[in-house]
C-alpha cells in the first residue's frame, strides 16, 4: 500500500514536470488513435449513409452482424492483423508489422463496427421526411443525403467520440501488431501493461492517470453531444 | 399546353393498388385542388406530380417534358418546384437557415440570398421570427415557415399536401388566409390536396375528387357541388337530399322520375328506364303553408318532421313520400308559423335536380 501511494506521488511528479517519455507516450497514442477514428469515420458514415437510404435484402441481419462485432475482443483483431502483415501473409511484403501503421489498420478494423452502428442509429433517429423536405425544395440526391447526415451531426459525432474512446483504451491489439517498441509504437496502454510487469510502477500510474483522465473527457464529450 | 399532365398514372404499394389509372392536366397559373377522404391517394397522386415518388405505371410530363424516368430530368422540373408537406418539416438552426435552404440547392446567386429571405419572411409576417430556433416553433410557426421556405426559391409550381390539416383551427386559418393572399399575389401554379371541400372552394379554381384511387371527377367547385358526377362525390361535397329513382317518363329533356311512389321532374340528359340518383340542393327548396300558384313543377304536400339549426338559417325536414330537406331563414319560419309536425307545401324547379347515371343497381 505504501508502495502505492509512493507511486502515485512519483506519478504526480512525472505528470507535472511533463516528463519527455510520458509526454511522447501520449502524444503518440493521441496520433494513432485519432488517425484510426479519422479513418473509421471517413469509411462508416459514407457507409452509415448508403445501409440507411438503401433498402437490400439481408439489411437487418446485416446491421445485428455488425452490433454483434460491437464486442469483437480486440486479441482477435490482433490476431488477424497479425496474420495479414506477417511476412509470410498476404501483405507481408509491406513490412508493416511492429509500426504504428499496422496498430492502425488494426483499430480501424476494432473500431469499425461501433462507428458504423452507431452511424446507422442516428440516421434512424431522424425524421425521415427530412430527406423528402430537401428533394422537395429542389435538392438533388446527394445533396438531399448530405443535408440529412448534417441534421445526423451531433449524432455522427458521438459515434465517432464512442470510436475515439474505444481505439485508445485497447490494448491487445497494439501490443500484439504495434510490438510495445520504445519511441516508436509504445502507447500509453501497451507502456503500462509492460512497465508494470517490469515493476516501473511509478511510469505505469502516472500514464493510467492520463489514459483516465483522456477517457474521461471522452465521457464528458459525448454526454454533451447527447444532450444537444 | 399544360404546364404538368399526368397519363394513366398507376400505383401500387406492396402490391395494392393506391391510384387507378389517373390523367390529369393542370395548366400554368392554375390553382387545383385534390380533394378526398382520407386513404384516397391524394399523397401519393401528389408525390407522384411533385416527382417525389415514381409511379408503378404511366407518365409524367412537365412543360412539354417526359420526366417519368430519367433523374436528371426530374431534378431540372423539380428545381421549378416546391413541395410542402401535410407535417410540417424543420431543419436544425434558426427560422432564417430554413428559409435559407429554399434557395441553397436551386443554385440562385447569393448576393442576392439575404434579400430574398427576408421577402420570403415578410410575405407570411414572419419576419420578426427570423433568428429563432426553428425547432422551437409551434406547429403552425412551423408550417408557416416551410410555406416561406417554399415560396423563397420563387417556384413556378407550389404543391401543398394538406396544408392545415396538422394544424390547430386558428393556425389553420391563419395558414389558409396567407395561402389565399399568396395565390392572388403570385402568379404561381398551386397544386394542393385537402379533405375539406370548404377549403378547397375557398383556394381553388379547379377541383379533382379523388376517391378510392380514382378521379372521378374535376371542374370548377360550383360545378362539382351543383352537378356531381358520382353519388359517392355527391356524399363528399356534402350534397343533401340524394334520392334513388328511375325514369318513368321522357319528353324532350324533361324526364318524370319516380322515387318510391312520389313523382318528381327533371331535365336529364338521362333514357327512359334509367337508374339514377336525383340531388336536390335544400337551398333550392321552397316553403309554403297553402298550396300557392307556382311555376315550379315540383309540388309536394308533406309533415315537417324536424326543424334544427343555429344563427338565423334553419334547417327543415319534411316527409313527402321521400324525406327531404330545405333550409328556410328563422324569420321567415316564425312568420310562417313552421313547426314540427306542421303540415307544409314544398316545392322545386325542374331545373334545379340535378340528376346522376347510377352505373348499376346497387343492393
Ligand atoms: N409508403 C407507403 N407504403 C404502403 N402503403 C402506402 C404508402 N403510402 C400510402 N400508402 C397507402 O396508400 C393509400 C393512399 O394513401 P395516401 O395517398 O396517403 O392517401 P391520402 O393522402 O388521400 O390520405 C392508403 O391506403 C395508404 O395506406
Ligand atoms: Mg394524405
Amino acid at each position: 500500500m505504501e508502495e502505492l501511494g509512493r507511486g502515485f506521488v512519483k506519478a504526480v511528479e512525472l505528470i507535472v514536470s511533463l516528463d519527455a517519455e510520458v509526454v511522447e507516450i501520449t502524444v503518440r497514442s493521441l496520433m494513432i488513435s485519432a488517425t484510426s477514428c479519422g479513418i473509421a469515420c471517413a469509411i462508416c458514415f459514407p457507409l452509415g449513409g448508403l445501409v440507411h437510404f438503401s433498402s437490400f435484402p439481408g439489411k437487418k441481419l446485416f446491421m445485428s452482424l455488425v452490433q454483434t462485432l460491437y464486442s469483437l475482443p480486440t486479441v482477435l483483431v490482433g490476431l488477424f492483423v497479425f496474420v495479414l502483415l506477417s511476412r509470410s501473409g498476404p501483405l507481408g511484403s509491406l513490412g508493416l508489422l511492429f509500426t504504428p501503421a499496422a496498430m492502425v489498420i488494426g483499430q480501424v478494423i476494432f473500431v469499425s463496427p461501433i462507428v458504423l452502428g452507431l452511424a446507422v442509429s442516428a440516421l434512424n433517429g431522424l425524421d425521415i421526411a427530412l430527406y423528402d423536405a430537401a428533394v422537395g425544395l429542389g435538392a438533388s440526391k446527394f445533396q438531399a443525403v448530405l443535408q440529412v447526415m448534417r441534421e445526423a451531426r451531433y449524432g455522427l459525432l458521438t459515434a465517432a467520440v464512442m470510436g475515439f474512446g474505444r481505439a485508445i483504451s485497447e490494448v491487445g491489439l497494439s501490443l500484439m501488431v504495434g510490438g510495445n517498441i520504445k519511441g516508436f509504437t509504445r502507447t500509453l496502454t501497451t507502456a503500462i501493461s509492460l512497465e508494470t510487469s517490469k515493476g516501473n510502477i511509478e511510469l505505469s500510474i502516472a500514464l493510467g492517470i492520463v489514459l483516465l483522465v483522456l477517457a474521461l473527457m471522452v465521457n464528458l464529450v459525448t454526454g454533451w453531444l447527447q444532450r444537444r | 399546353m399544360a404546364l404538368i399532365e399526368a397519363i394513366k398514372l398507376e400505383k401500387y404499394y406492396q402490391g395494392r393498388q393506391v391510384l387507378r389509372g389517373i390523367s390529369l392536366q393542370i395548366d400554368k397559373g392554375e390553382v387545383l385542388a385534390l380533394i378526398g377522404p382520407r386513404g384516397a391517394g391524394k399523397t401519393t397522386l401528389l408525390r407522384i406530380l411533385g416527382l417525389l415518388e415514381l409511379p408503378s405505371r404511366g407518365e409524367v410530363y412537365f412543360d412539354g417534358v417526359n420526366v417519368t424516368s430519367s433523374g436528371r430530368l426530374r431534378l431540372w422540373a423539380r428545381r421549378r418546384m416546391s413541395f410542402v408537406a401535410q407535417k410540417p418539416v424543420v431543419f436544425s438552426g434558426s427560422v432564417r437557415d430554413n428559409v435559407a435552404c429554399g434557395l441553397k440547392w436551386r443554385g440562385r446567386n447569393s448576393k442576392s440570398a439575404a434579400d430574398r429571405i427576408e421577402a420570403a419572411l415578410g410575405l407570411i409576417g414572419m419576419s420578426e421570427y427570423a433568428d429563432r430556433d426553428a425547432k422551437a416553433l409551434s406547429v403552425g410557426e412551423m408550417q408557416m415557415m416551410a410555406l416561406s421556405r417554399a415560396l423563397v426559391g420563387e417556384p413556378e409550381v407550389l404543391f401543398l399536401d394538406e396544408p392545415t390539416a396538422s394544424l390547430d383551427p386558428v393556425s389553420a386559418a391563419r395558414v389558409e388566409t396567407v395561402l389565399e393572399r399568396l395565390i392572388k399575389l403570385r402568379n404561381m401554379t398551386v397544386v394542393m390536396t385537402t379533405h375539406d371541400m370548404g377549403q378547397g372552394q375557398r383556394l381553388a379554381w379547379r377541383i379533382g375528387v379523388l376517391m378510392a384511387g380514382e378521379l372521378l371527377q374535376t371542374g370548377e367547385p360550383r360545378e362539382i357541388f351543383c352537378s356531381p358526377a358520382t353519388r359517392e362525390v355527391a356524399e363528399f361535397v356534402g350534397v343533401e337530399n340524394i334520392l334513388a329513382g328511375e325514369v318513368v317518363s321522357k319528353s324532350d329533356s324533361l324526364a318524370v322520375i319516380d322515387i318510391g311512389g312520389a313523382r318528381l321532374e327533371a331535365l336529364t340528359e338521362c333514357r327512359l328506364g334509367d337508374l339514377v340518383w336525383v340531388t336536390i340542393r335544400p337551398e333550392d327548396v321552397t316553403f309554403a303553408r297553402v298550396r300557392e300558384q307556382t311555376s315550379a313543377r315540383n309540388v309536394f304536400r308533406g309533415v315537417v318532421t324536424k326543424v334544427a339549426g343555429v344563427g338565423a338559417l334553419l334547417r327543415i325536414e319534411v316527409d313527402c313520400g321521400f324525406p327531404l330537406l330545405g333550409v328556410l331563414t328563422k324569420k321567415s319560419a316564425e312568420d310562417m308559423g313552421i313547426e314540427r309536425g306542421d303540415e307544409v307545401y314544398v316545392s322545386f324547379k325542374a331545373t334545379t335536380v340535378h340528376v346522376i347515371r347510377r352505373q348499376q343497381l346497387k343492393l
